[in-house]
């Protein structure tokens, strides 16, 4: 049978945009469906009952949601670039961080951004030292995943690219090369390599206006 | 070299618990250290210094943290037997997504179901019983939520059996009038070694919590 592979995304959403990035690297063809989160399509809907969320992706006909979730099957269904560490303790590794990432660095960051006003000085503290964590867990390398992209690098394309995006909408700025010496040089090095920088989301005015219509222009003016 | 497994753990976590039933599940000898909450240890606040919570598996010194990956280090580490988690990469997706999804949503609910009053408390205990509901529709007629074997997702979910007791006071339901597929499934479970010996008993846990609670509300 001839294989068939659907993505359910957004164009502007990370999790979305990590599925992209594994079937790039794994050189998947794929037939991708914009949704409108306002109006999300049945065929959504009927993918992905218990969420209703995006990114979904259909493998002949079979559905599976949850980013991290889609990447392990990825990984797991399609030789070819390695996406996860063979070694258990690094696979664990990866795990734990990418988890991290996503349940404390995104609200995190979120509420650092776009916070009440009254807590924002404690939000960007907090921010920042989940941040440090993650300063420390790149350390000399080139990669989270070593010497090419890995796991932990594709879910960190919150970090790579979307923190600048909140940074500049909300006026918060979180990620300095002072404080981030490593980090910041991870981030440029993960925003130009390839089978990165073509699946980012292009129009970087209309995805930071997005954010702001969503979210307001941020809790920062009073601390100025 | 001879392999060394220690455990930091707390008896009535149920995420600790889910360590000991999977190692349990693949016979493997390791040591269990009780940490005290209130005073932990220094070796957990080295182990896990990120999150500073239990269970952290120690494997020939090195830490691995946050349960549902250590029972998937466990199984990929140990895999001669009892294999927790399908062969078949889509029935993994699957596994993955209801082990997330029980961590994601029964916590949660159950926070909201001890800390609420009145109508809030009402919502919460519809939220409960609707996340129950869809656990019970996922399991279906299969008699584990792996299948014919038990496997990832039921250890996941079930040794939040040993709290029923507990949510169920507290949320003034009961799981077997509601979902009784859920109460067989867990019955099941029991049935096995290392679920039964892992499981402390319901009504321990509930003293435990009304303890941790009476304590929190009277500071």
């Amino acid at each position: 049978m001839a294989e068939e592979v659907l993505l359910f995304g957004v164009w502007g959403s990370p999790f979305s945009r990590r599925v992209e990035m594994a079937l790039k690297l794994k050189g998947i063809q794929y037939k991708y469906f914009e949704e409108d989160l306002t109006n999300k399509s049945p065929t959504l809907l009927k993918y992905n009952p218990i969420h209703k969320k995006i990114p979904v992706l259909v493998h002949n006909g079979k559905p599976i949601a949850e980013s991290q979730v889609i990447l392990e099957y990825i990984d797991e269904t399609w030789k070819g670039y390695p996406i996860f560490p063979k070694d258990p303790y690094e696979r664990a590794n990866a795990r734990f961080w990418a988890k991290f990432i996503d349940e404390k660095c995104l609200p995190g960051i979120f509420n650092a951004c776009w916070g009440e006003e009254k807590q924002h000085e404690n939000a960007v503290k907090e921010a920042c030292e989940l941040l440090k964590h993650l300063e420390n867990e790149i350390g000399e390398k080139k990669y989270f995943g070593g010497e090419a992209i890995g796991f932990l690098d594709i879910v960190a394309n919150f970090i790579g690219f979307w923190l600048g995006i909140f940074e500049e909408a909300s006026g918060t700025k979180l990620l300095t090369r002072e404080e981030f010496p490593k980090l910041s040089n991870w981030v440029g090095v993960f925003v130009s390599s390839s089978g990165i920088k073509e699946n980012l989301p292009p129009a970087r005015d209309k995805l930071i206006a997005y954010f702001r219509s969503q979210f307001g222009t941020g809790s920062t003016d009073a601390t100025k | 070299m001879a392999e060394k497994v220690v455990l930091l753990d707390f008896w009535a976590s149920m995420f600790g618990m889910r360590v000991r039933v999977a190692l349990a599940e693949k016979g493997i000898k390791y040591e269990y250290r009780e940490e005290d909450l209130k005073n932990k240890s220094d070796l957990l606040l080295q182990m896990n210094p990120i999150h500073k919570k239990i269970p952290v598996l120690i494997h020939n010194g090195k830490p691995i943290c946050e349960s549902l990956i250590i029972v998937q280090y466990i199984d990929e580490v140990w895999n001669d037997k009892s294999p927790l988690l399908p062969s078949d990469p889509y029935k993994r997706a699957q596994a993955r997504f209801w082990a997330d999804f029980v961590d994601k949503k029964v916590v949660d609910a159950w926070i909201k179901l001890r800390s609420t009053k009145g109508e809030e408390h009402e919502a919460a205990k519809k939220q409960f019983l609707e996340i129950l509901k869809t656990l019970e529709e996922e399991l279906g007629e299969k008699p584990y939520f792996g299948g014919e074997t038990f496997g990832f997702v039921d250890v996941a979910f079930v040794t939040f059996y040993s709290w029923f007791y507990t949510f169920e006071t507290f949320g003034e339901f009961s799981t077997e009038a509601e979902h009784p597929k859920i109460i067989a499934w867990a019955k099941r479970c029991m049935q096995k070694e290392s679920v039964a010996k892992t499981l402390p008993d319901q009504q321990k846990v509930y003293e435990y919590v009304l303890g941790v609670t009476k304590r929190s509300l009277g500071e």
